[in-house]
C-alpha cells in the first residue's frame, strides 16, 4: 500500500547518508544537488513517498537541514558585513536603549472631515462597487472594495453568473498596478513632460491633415479588444477614416484557435466548455485550470464541483508539453513534447472513429495511453470534452472539434459562440503587416494604444528597429507605463488604470460588465475611451460619456436609466450572454501532420504563470508568487526533465546557451520533474529593460528566441553549458515540514476505487481528540461557544492557481520582500501552496496543499512565548498581537507548520505615499522584529461580529469568508463555525476524508483537509501506478 | 603591600551599589509617571483647534444632540466628525459674520477641509469599534468624559490598554440603559436616585450592571478580553 512504506528503506538511507558523511566532508561537493547521484541514491534508496523537490527526493543533507530548521539558511543570519567593533557599538546602543522604546509619546494626529460628506459614505465602513477586470480581452467580473474613496481590495462578484465569485491572481493584484509609483504619470514628448493641451496640439494638426488622404497614414495598433463601446468607436474611426487601418497584437494570442474553428467550421469561434456536465476531459496541452486561460474561474469551479468522490466524479487526462498545474491535477498525465500532440490527437481521431489509423509515431506506452483514452470517450458520447490549448497550431483545434462533434458532446459539454474579441484577425499576421507598411513608409501616424510591442513582438519583426527609424513621422503610445515601446514613441500619453476610468468588456460568455471609476485618475490619466473619443470625434469627451452613450443607443426602450442603475449594481448587464451558434463540420479531412525529428529539442513557450506575457513586470506581488510547479520568484530559468538533465551533464542553477535559429541567449536551468524528455520550456515576460523599479533587470528575455513562425514551439534547438551559475529564488523547499517516512505523509490521497473500500483511510493514526493534560484554556470549553472558527480545505478541489496567496497579501498588508531576501527564505506570504510530487521524476504526479496557519488549539507556539504575543482566544483563534512582540523567534522555531513569518528587516514600504492609500485600514502594518501569520481574516471575522451582535442575530454561516475563501474560483477553502452542525465546515469536516496536518503532534489544529481522491482508468490504472 | 583604596572606600562601595538599585528604581518610577501622566497621554489637555470650537455651548447650551454631527457613532467603529456642511447648516443662517468663524465659512466657500486637531487618539494597533460600545449601553460622557461641560475638547481618560481593561474585565460598573447612552448628565443609580427599567427599579449600579449584561447579551469577559477583540 502507498501509505505503509515502512521506516526500512530510510534507515538503509540513513546509514548510506553515514558512511557519505566523510566525502560530503570535500567542499567541492558540499551544498550543490549533483543528478548523477540523485539517481545512484534513488537507485539504491527510497526517498519519500511524497516529495517537494529533487532534492528532497534523493534525501540530500541540504534538505534535511531545511525540514530541521525554522528558516532556511541564512534567515537569520545577520549578512550584512558590520565589523566586531560596530557590532559591539550597535549591541551596547541597543541594550542601552532597550528599555525606552515603550516611551514613545504618541504624536499629535489632525483629523480632516468633508465639507460636504458624499451620500452613502459611512467613514470606517466600506462600500463595494461591481466592476470587471480585463485581461486578453477577457473581463472577470469583480467587486472592488472602496475605503473612504480608496479602492483597497479586488474580491470576486459571488452573484455574476460566470465567475461566481472567484478571481484569478491577475485581477487580485491589478490593485497593485493602480497605487504602482513607477506608473507612468506625465505626458512626454521625447521624454519630457508636457501638458495635455500641448499634445492635443501637436496631435490635431496631422489629425486634420489626414482627413483629406482618407486616413491612408494613419494605423492604430492595440491589443486584443472585446469591449463592446471600444469596438464601436474603432469602427467609427474607420468610418471616418476609410483608408486607415487598425492592428491587433497580442503576444499571448488564440490565434490557433481562431484558425481551427476557421478549419473546421469556416468560421471563426469561440468554444466554451461547460466543464461541470463532463464526466470526462481531455486537454490536449490546455492549461485551462490555471489562471490566464479564458474562463478560468468558472471552468474551475465547475470541474472542482466534478471532483467530489461521494458524488459522480469526472476523470482529467492532460496530454501536455510543460508541467502546469493542470497536469498536477490530472488523473492520468501523459508528458509529450508539443509537436507529438498533433500526431496524438489524430491517433485519438482515428481510434475514435474505429478506424485503426497508420499515424504511429507513438511509443507503445502511448498508444495504450491513446486506445484507453478512446475507449474512455467513447463510454462516455456526449458526457466528454476535448480541449486543445491555445499553443497546439490549428489542426489540432480542428481535430478536437472533430472529435468533440462525433463524441454528440456540441450542446452537452461545449458550445460555441461568436468570438468575445471584437477581431479575430491573425495577430502576428495583423502586425507583420504594420511592420512591411512601416518599412514601405506608408505610415505618417502611428497610434499603439496599450501594449508593448517593442519588447513582446516577434523577435524576426524587428518592430523596435522600425520603430526607431524614423520612417513614421509621428508615433504616440498611449500606455500605463513608460516601457520599451513608449521610450521609442514621440509622445506618450499615461494612461488611466482600469480602476481609474470608465469602460465596459466581455465575460468569456459574452456577458458584459460596465467598468466603473473607483477614484479619479492618480495622475490625470487618459482612458482608451477617451482616448479614442478624441480620434474619431476630434473632440473630448469623457469615459462616463462615451460608455453610457453608447448602452443607451443599445437599449431602445425609455427605462434605460433603470437599466444601466442595475447594470451598475450587479455587475453586468442582462440579456448580453452570446447565445450558442449551430455549426456544421466542414467536409474534408485536416491537413496531414507535420513532421518532427524526436531527437531534436524543442523549445516551448508559455506565458508566465505570475506576470504572463510581461506586462505585470513590475508587479512586485506577481513577480514575488511562486510559480505553481517550481515555486520558483523572480525569474525565468528554462525548465528541462530530469533525464534530459542528466544527459546534458547540467542542474539546477547552471547556466547555459540556448541557440535557436541563429539567435542565442543565455539563461540557468530549472530541473523540473515532469517535464517532456527532449524538451526544454521558457516562460515569456522576463528581462523588461524598462519595466520599472520592480520589474527591470529581472530573469531573461525569451521575445528574443521567439520568432513571428515559432509562435509556441520548435524544435532544433542547441543547448550549450558554459560557465558560471546563477541564483535563482525558488521556495520550493523551504518551509518543508517534517514528516518522518513511516509516519503518515503530508499530503493524502488514493484512488476511487481504495476509497470506497476504505473511505477513513486519511485519518489513520489520527490522534484521539482532547488528548491533552495541559488544557490551553484551563476550564475552557471551546465546544460551548457560540463560535469556534475552522476552516477545511480540499485538496481535490484546490487547482494550485495562487490565487489565494495575492488575496491573503492584498487583505492582510503583507510586504514584499524582493528575490535576494526571497533567496534567504524571508518571504512573507502567510499563506503558501506546498507542491508534493509522486512517483517517477519524469512522469511524476503532483498535488498541490494550500498552508495557512493551522490555528491549532493546542499550539505550540503559545507556550514558547516569553512575551505572551501569541495567545488563544476564546473562540479557538490563535492570536498574533504586534504590539507585544519582541522578535525572540522562538515561536516560528517551535510551529511544526512553519507558517510563522518574521520580518527580518523592514519590508514595508512607509514613505510611499501611493501605498498608504492602498494598504487595509483594518490591519495592523507590521514593522522590523515582529512575527506575523495567518489570522484568518481576524479583521473581517470583528467586522461580522459586532454587526451581528448590533442586530442581534448570529451570523450565517457563508456570509463571513476569509479572503482566500472568497476569491478561490474553485471553492476549495471553506471556513466557518465549526460550532454549527449544519455549516458547511462541520459538514465537510465530518467527511471520512477530512484529516489533520500533522495531527500526530497532538496540535489539534482548526485547519483540516480532505484528502485528494483521484479517479484513473481502470485500464491505464495497472500500468500507471506502481 | 599598602592598601590601595582607603576604608572609606568601603562605605562609597556599599553606598553605590544599595544607591544604585535605589537611582534604578526611582528613575524607573520617574518614567513610569511620566509614561502615566498627561505629558504623555494627553489627558486633561485641550488642543488648540482652528475654530473655537465648544461642546459645552452646542452641548449644554443648545442641547444638540451627540448624533447630530458624529452621524455614523451607532453604525460605524468611527463616530464620524462633521463636515462643514453641517456647521453651515446653522451657521449660513446664524453668527454668519462672526469673524471667529471665518475658518468655516471659507472651508465651504473654497470646498478645503477643515483641518482639527485629533483629541481622542488611539494608537494604530488598536481597533476601537464606536458602534458595539452604544449598542451595548456604554455612554458617551462614560469615555469621553463631560463633554457637556468642556469649552475646549480634551480627552478624559488616558486612553491607555489599562484603562480600556478597566471596564472590559468588569462591563457591570460601567453600563447604563441604551436609552441613556447620549445622555450627558446620565447618573448612575443611587438608593437616592435609582433607575427605573423593564418595569424594575435599580438602586445600585451593580444590579443595574447585571442586569444589563444580560439584556445586553455581553459577550463573557473572556471573550472581550481576547487579544483580538482589539488588536489585528
Amino acid at each position: 500500500m502507498l501509505f505503509t512504506r515502512s521506516g526500512e528503506p530510510r534507515k538503509q538511507k540513513k546509514m548510506e547518508d553515514r558512511s557519505k558523511k566523510s566525502e560530503e566532508i570535500c567542499p567541492g561537493k558540499k551544498g550543490k544537488l549533483d543528478l548523477v547521484t540523485v539517481r545512484q541514491q534513488l537507485d539504491q534508496a527510497h526517498g519519500p513517498e511524497y516529495w517537494r523537490s529533487l532534492e528532497e527526493l534523493a534525501g540530500s543533507r541540504e534538505f534535511r537541514e531545511m525540514i530541521d530548521r525554522e528558516f532556511p539558511k541564512g534567515a537569520s543570519e545577520w549578512l550584512d558585513g558590520v565589523s566586531r567593533r560596530g557590532f559591539l557599538k550597535l549591541m551596547g546602543a541597543s541594550l542601552a536603549l532597550a528599555g525606552m522604546t515603550a516611551c514613545t509619546k504618541q504624536p499629535l494626529e489632525p483629523i480632516v472631515p468633508y465639507v460636504k460628506q458624499p451620500e452613502e459614505f459611512v467613514p470606517g465602513r466600506p462600500l463595494f462597487y461591481a466592476s470587471a477586470f480585463s485581461m486578453r480581452g477577457y473581463a472577470t467580473p469583480i467587486l472592488v472594495e472602496s475605503n473612504l474613496g480608496r479602492p483597497t481590495k479586488i474580491e470576486g462578484n459571488a452573484q455574476h453568473p460566470v465567475s461566481r465569485g472567484g478571481t484569478d491572481a491577475f485581477a487580485q493584484a491589478s490593485l497593485l498596478d493602480l497605487y504602482d509609483p513607477d506608473r507612468s504619470q506625465t505626458i512626454t514628448y521625447l521624454g519630457a513632460p508636457y501638458p495635455w493641451s500641448s499634445f492635443l496640439e501637436a496631435f490635431r494638426g496631422p489629425l486634420a491633415s489626414q482627413k483629406a488622404l482618407a486616413g491612408a497614414g494613419i494605423r492604430v495598433l492595440t491589443q486584443t479588444i472585446a469591449s463592446p463601446t471600444l469596438a464601436d468607436q474603432l469602427q467609427a474611426f474607420l468610418k471616418l477614416y476609410p483608408s486607415a487601418r487598425w492592428h491587433v497584437y497580442e503576444p499571448v494570442n488564440r490565434d490557433n484557435a481562431y484558425a481551427g474553428a476557421q478549419m473546421a467550421f469556416g468560421q471563426s469561434l469561440e468554444t466554451q466548455y461547460k466543464l461541470d456536465q463532463a464526466d470526462v476531459i481531455v486537454s490536449l496541452d490546455a492549461d485551462f485550470l490555471a489562471g490566464g486561460y479564458p474562463g478560468f474561474t468558472r471552468y474551475a469551479r465547475d470541474y472542482a464541483s466534478r471532483r467530489d468522490p461521494d458524488k459522480s466524479m469526472n476523470r482529467l487526462y492532460v496530454i501536455e508539453s510543460t508541467m502546469t498545474s493542470t497536469g498536477a491535477k490530472a488523473d492520468h498525465r501523459l508528458p509529450m513534447r508539443a509537436a507529438k500532440i498533433e500526431w496524438f490527437a489524430h491517433t485519438l481521431s482515428s481510434l475514435l472513429a474505429a478506424d485503426t489509423g497508420a499515424r504511429t509515431q507513438l511509443t507503445p506506452e502511448e498508444a495504450t495511453f491513446a486506445s484507453a483514452l478512446a475507449e474512455d470517450l467513447k463510454a462516455h458520447r456526449g458526457s466528454s470534452v476535448i480541449i486543445a490549448g491555445d499553443n497546439q497550431p490549428p489542426a489540432v483545434h480542428a481535430l478536437a472539434h472533430a472529435m468533440n462533434q462525433s463524441l454528440g458532446n456540441v450542446g452537452q459539454t461545449l458550445v460555441y459562440t461568436d468570438s468575445v474579441s471584437a477581431s479575430t484577425v491573425n495577430s502576428t499576421d495583423s502586425l507583420r503587416e504594420l511592420v512591411s507598411d512601416i518599412r514601405r513608409g506608408q505610415v505618417d501616424m502611428l497610434i499603439i494604444l496599450g501594449g508593448n510591442p517593442a519588447y513582446d513582438a516577434p523577435a524576426d519583426f524587428g518592430f523596435a528597429e522600425v520603430l526607431k527609424s524614423t520612417r513614421v513621422p509621428l508615433r504616440i503610445h498611449l500606455g500605463l507605463y513608460q516601457n520599451e515601446t513608449a521610450e521609442l514613441c514621440h509622445w506618450h500619453v499615461n494612461e488611466a488604470h482600469y480602476l481609474e476610468a470608465w469602460g465596459d468588456g466581455r465575460a468569456f460568455d459574452g456577458t458584459v460588465s460596465i467598468v466603473q471609476p473607483l477614484i479619479a485618475p492618480l495622475y490625470n490619466g487618459k482612458s482608451i475611451y477617451e482616448f479614442m473619443a478624441l480620434l474619431s470625434g476630434g473632440s473630448e469627451a469623457s469615459g462616463y460619456e462615451v460608455v453610457k452613450g453608447y448602452w443607451q443607443k443599445q437599449h431602445s426602450g425609455a427605462d434605460f436609466d433603470l437599466v444601466w442603475r442595475r447594470a451598475l449594481h450587479d455587475g453586468w448587464i442582462r440579456d448580453t450572454t452570446f447565445s450558442p451558434k449551430s455549426v456544421k463540420l466542414k467536409a474534408g479531412s485536416f491537413p496531414e501532420t507535420t513532421a518532427f525529428n524526436p531527437t531534436s529539442i524543442e523549445i516551448n513557450f508559455r506565458p508566465d504563470p505570475s506576470i504572463w506575457d510581461g506586462r505585470f513586470s513590475n508587479n512586485a506581488w506577481l513577480q514575488e508568487l511562486p510559480k505553481p510547479m517550481s515555486k520558483m520568484t523572480w525569474d525565468n530559468p528554462i525548465y528541462i526533465g530530469p533525464a534530459m538533465a542528466d544527459r546534458l551533464g547540467v542542474k539546477t542553477k547552471d547556466l547555459v546557451e540556448l541557440e535557436l535559429e541563429g539567435k542565442s541567449l543565455q539563461v540557468p536551468v530549472w530541473v523540473q520533474a515532469g517535464q517532456p524528455d527532449n524538451t526544454v520550456t521558457v516562460f515569456l515576460g522576463y528581462g523588461r529593460k524598462r519595466a520599472g523599479r520592480t520589474g527591470t533587470g529581472f530573469g531573461f528575455d525569451s521575445y528574443q528566441l521567439r520568432m513571428s513562425a515559432i509562435q509556441w514551439f520548435a524544435s532544433g534547438l542547441n543547448i550549450q553549458k558554459v560557465s558560471g551559475a546563477y541564483e535563482l529564488a525558488s521556495t520550493q523547499g523551504m518551509q518543508s515540514m517534517d514528516a518522518e517516512i513511516g509516519r503518515r505523509p503530508l499530503v493524502r490521497e488514493t484512488n476511487l476505487d481504495k476509497y470506497r473500500e476504505e473511505p477513513n483511510f486519511a485519518q489513520e493514526q489520527e490522534p484521539i481528540p482532547d488528548q491533552t493534560l495541559y488544557p490551553v484554556l484551563p476550564g475552557w470549553d471551546y465546544s460551548q461557544q457560540p463560535y469556534a472558527w475552522g476552516m477545511a480545505i480540499d485538496l481535490n478541489a484546490c487547482t494550485g492557481c495562487n490565487n489565494c496567496i495575492v488575496a491573503c497579501q492584498s487583505e492582510n498588508n503583507i510586504a514584499v520582500v524582493g528575490k535576494d531576501q526571497v533567496n534567504r527564505g524571508r518571504h512573507m506570504h502567510w499563506l503558501r501552496v506546498d507542491t508534493y510530487y509522486q512517483g517517477e521524476r519524469d512522469k511524476p504526479r503532483a498535488f498541490f496543499q494550500p498552508v495557512p496557519c493551522m490555528q491549532c488549539e493546542n499550539a505550540p507556539c503559545e507556550v514558547v512565548c516569553p512575551v505572551g504575543a501569541t495567545v488563544h482566544s476564546t473562540e479557538g483563534l490563535n492570536d498574533m498581537v504586534y504590539n507585544r512582540c519582541v522578535g525572540t523567534r522562538y515561536c516560528s522555531n517551535n510551529c511544526p507548520y512553519k507558517v510563522r513569518r518574521f520580518n527580518f528587516l523592514r519590508f514595508q514600504d512607509w514613505e510611499t505615499p501611493q501605498f498608504k492609500m492602498m494598504r487595509n485600514p483594518n490591519v495592523t502594518v507590521r514593522s522590523r522584529g515582529v512575527m506575523e501569520k495567518c489570522t484568518y481574516c481576524i479583521q473581517r471575522i470583528a467586522q461580522h461580529r459586532i454587526d451581528a451582535e448590533r442586530t442581534d442575530t448570529p451570523i450565517k454561516d457563508g456570509e463571513l469568508q476569509t479572503a482566500c475563501q472568497q476569491s478561490c474560483p474553485s471553492e476549495a477553502i471553506v471556513f466557518g463555525n465549526i460550532n454549527d452542525p449544519n455549516s458547511k465546515v462541520a459538514k465537510l469536516k465530518r467527511l471520512p476524508r477530512n484529516y489533520s496536518l500533522l495531527g500526530e503532534l497532538n496540535t489539534r489544529p482548526r485547519t483540516t483537509y480532505l484528502a485528494e481522491i483521484r479517479n484513473p482508468n481502470p485500464r491505464l490504472k495497472q500500468s500507471e501506478q506502481s | 603591600m599598602a592598601q590601595i583604596f582607603h576604608r572609606s572606600t568601603n562605605t562609597i562601595s556599599r553606598a553605590t551599589i544599595f544607591g544604585g538599585v535605589f537611582v534604578a528604581c526611582f528613575a524607573f518610577w520617574v518614567a513610569l509617571k511620566i509614561e502615566l501622566s498627561p505629558f504623555s497621554t494627553y489627558a486633561g489637555v485641550a488642543r488648540p483647534q482652528p475654530v473655537p470650537f465648544s461642546h459645552q455651548h452646542h452641548v449644554s447650551g443648545l442641547g444638540i444632540d451627540c448624533r447630530y454631527c458624529h452621524t455614523s457613532v451607532e453604525t460605524s467603529s468611527f463616530a464620524g466628525i462633521p463636515p462643514t456642511k453641517t456647521c453651515m447648516n446653522c451657521h449660513s443662517q446664524i453668527w454668519t459674520k462672526a469673524p471667529m468663524l471665518e475658518p468655516v465659512r471659507e472651508s465651504f466657500r473654497t470646498d478645503r477641509s477643515l483641518v482639527w486637531a485629533r483629541v481622542n487618539d488611539l494608537p494604530d494597533f488598536v481597533y476601537f469599534n464606536h458602534s458595539i460600545h452604544i449598542n451595548k449601553g456604554v455612554g458617551c460622557n462614560t469615555c469621553h468624559g463631560p463633554v457637556d461641560r468642556m469649552p475646549f475638547m480634551y480627552n478624559y481618560a488616558s486612553l491607555r490598554m489599562g484603562w480600556c481593561l478597566e471596564c472590559h474585565r468588569a462591563p457591570e460598573k460601567s453600563l447604563r440603559p441604551r436609552e441613556q447612552v447620549f445622555n450627558m448628565r446620565y447618573q448612575q443609580p443611587t438608593p437616592n436616585s435609582p433607575v427605573a427599567l423593564d418595569n424594575r427599579v435599580f438602586s445600585d449600579q451593580l444590579s443595574l450592571g447585571l442586569y444589563l449584561v444580560k439584556k445586553y447579551k455581553l459577550r463573557t469577559k473572556a471573550d472581550i478580553t481576547s487579544c483580538s477583540t482589539c488588536h489585528r
